[in-house]
């Protein structure tokens, strides 16, 4: 659960860094691909039901074991289900609170870090002080509660997760406004007249939104572990919806006879999340991080 | 240096308070606090002496006062499931997780450093990317599942380890490595950035050109520079790594804060959340704290700010 408080760009410099930045570009670029399409279409190409139980076919191992079931290719769950169709349908779980949780964080962070870095004075007094406060919340044991207290849900996660992982979101909008604003086509904005909410709109945030791409990147990722995490413990998205987290903790009580039920899943989060972070770390890499500082 | 410290412990204060309040808003989530104490099976009379018993039938406002003020003097009040003071509680678990954090962060630090040093020295050759990738793929492990590993393979198939529970110094050796596992990547790509940056300035220039040795340069000149960002990046981390350590207690069964926190909050024992959310924000504002002032020693040019 790692969490870096700010953003600390790897400095990629010289041709050997870029290269390898673009074969991990194009890498990250294919894995989250694969993901996406698992997700959006794996349940019609998967002929089985991720839900029907099949007490008969228990734990059924993977095809590359002995002992395997034609017609389950990544083998059944403790309750005889297909794995492989509960794994596509997991994808589909964790990009869905990826996506939402990015949107909801990057909205707060945004707003927060834009309007801090364009304002100063008071404005980000304000701002700096939401952030220190944030940062000194521990995520996890807050969203436990959250969801603990009021009920497990997909919905419910997603909020959570927003309303607190947007730091980074305005630690980095702050920063890069700070360094916009004083831009001549800014000054240019402002002697034409322009509003400031027009120029907030129109000219700041297209200017730092690939710095922000990265960020959301990062976030997402790190949405996507904590959800996972959160499900693991029981307290995130309720059985029987297959998220990967919760298909780790459930296979948790088999895994030293039939260790694949932890295995798989796993190693699709870890894929994922690999995936996601080598787009970030490309689109960083197209930016130049002397730009980020 | 003084006027910075007291600054940022006027900061500090302000922003605990920030969170007792939130932790105080984030256990009435819930609704109504009595009706889940007394549990699925209690009559609407039985309801109404729990809310008497624990003082729920206050004005939400006095509920908050009260327990701020009892708060401030280390009172955290009277845990439901575990029919102790909460205060005691946290005593007796903290020391576990305290161990478990140094433990963590310890075993990132010996990991990292050299690592990130290495690929600072090495820049751009396949050492450089090496690093660059296990960081990649560091980031990328989810902690829990890598806690399930590690129980497999060292505590079932090799059996050296055991596999959870608190007793022995064994017990941390397995959350420890899981736990510093989620610091390491941070820690070494900053290592590997400031050692670069530290490399390239004028100072370094300047050592070189007085004919210094390249050990001389990289240990007494670059590399006290390149430390600042790391150590107060190493103290945040600690605050973090408290506060993540929940979901590797659990999964370990160690018996720390973050067991505690999981317990009550499955207990819906609303008194012990609140505390230990606060004391984990606590810990972390008083490391971030000791972060800045360590910079400000390290680093002059910081002192005046």
């Amino acid at each position: 659960m790692s969490e870096p408080v700010a953003i600390q760009a790897p400095q990629p410099s010289g041709v050997g860094a870029s290269r390898i930045g673009t074969a991990g570009f194009a890498i990250g670029i294919a894995i989250v691909g694969v993901v996406l399409f698992a997700a959006l279409f794996g349940n019609a190409l998967v002929p089985a039901d991720p839900f029907t139980q099949d007490l008969g076919n228990r734990l059924k191992p993977p095809f590359w074991m002995e002992g395997t079931q034609a017609g389950h290719w990544l083998g059944t769950d403790q309750l005889g289900r297909d794995y492989l169709a509960r794994l596509v349908y997991g994808a589909r779980i964790s990009l869905l609170i990826g996506i939402m949780t990015v949107i909801t964080s990057g909205l707060i962070g945004i707003t927060l870090g834009v309007l801090g870095g364009f304002f100063g004075g008071r404005v980000d007094d304000f701002v700096l002080f939401a952030i220190t406060t944030r940062l000194s919340i521990p995520v996890v044991l807050v969203a436990l509660a959250v969801v603990g207290l009021m009920g497990s849900g997909l919905g419910l996660v997603v909020a959570t997760l927003g309303l607190l992982l947007w730091d980074r979101f305005a630690v980095v909008a702050r920063a890069t406004t700070m360094q916009v604003r004083n831009n001549d086509y800014v000054s240019a904005a402002w002697c034409a007249g322009a509003s400031k909410p027009h120029i907030l709109i129109k000219e700041i945030l297209p200017n730092i939104a690939s710095h922000l791409a990265v960020v959301a990147t990062l976030e997402m990722a790190l949405a996507i572990l904590l959800e996972a995490a959160l499900s693991f413990l029981g307290l995130g998205v309720p059985p029987p919806l297959p998220s990967w987290g919760l298909m780790i903790a459930e296979g948790k009580d088999y895994m030293f006879f039939s260790p694949w039920v932890i295995m798989i899943p796993g190693v699709a989060l870890f894929i994922l999340v690999l995936g996601i972070n080598l787009v970030g770390d490309g689109l960083r890499n197209l930016l130049g991080s002397e730009r980020l500082r | 240096m003084l006027r910075l410290i007291a600054r940022r412990l006027a900061l500090g204060v302000l922003v605990a308070l920030t969170v007792m309040t939130l932790a105080f808003l984030l256990t009435r989530l819930s609704g109504d606090l009595a009706v889940s104490i007394a549990g699925p099976s209690a009559t609407q009379a039985d309801v109404e002496i729990v809310r008497k018993a624990y003082g729920l039938d206050r004005p939400l406002y006095v509920q908050f006062f009260a327990w701020v003020g009892r708060a401030m003097v280390g009172d955290f009040g009277q845990s439901y499931f575990f029919k102790d003071s909460v205060a005691n509680l946290i005593q007796k678990r903290l020391p576990i997780t305290l161990t478990l954090g140094l433990v963590g962060l310890s075993l990132a630090l010996v990991i990292s450093l050299p690592l990130g040093i290495l690929a600072a020295l090495r820049e751009n050759t396949w050492v450089d990317r090496g690093v660059t990738m296990f960081t990649m793929v560091g980031q990328a492990v989810p902690s829990f599942w890598l806690a399930l590993i590690l129980m497999i393979v060292l505590g079932l198939q090799l059996g050296v380890l055991p596999i959870s529970g608190t007793g022995t110094w064994q017990h941390f050796v397995m959350p420890g490595i899981v736990l510093a596992f989620t610091a390491i990547p941070a820690l070494t790509r900053l290592t590997r950035s400031g050692m670069i940056e530290a490399m390239a300035s004028d100072y370094i220039r300047t050592a070189r050109a007085k004919g210094l040795s390249r050990a001389r340069i990289i240990f007494k000149h670059a590399l006290r520079n390149a430390a600042i960002p790391v150590v107060s990046i190493a103290a945040v981390q600690l605050g973090f790594m408290l506060g993540g350590s929940i979901v590797i207690e659990t999964v370990f069964a160690l018996h720390g804060v973050g067991y505690l926190g999981w317990e009550s909050i499955a207990k819906n024992d609303f008194p012990v959340v609140q505390a230990v959310v606060l004391v984990l924000a606590v810990f972390y504002i008083g490391l971030t704290l000791l972060a800045d002032i360590l910079n400000a020693l390290l680093d002059p040019r910081l002192r005046t700010g």
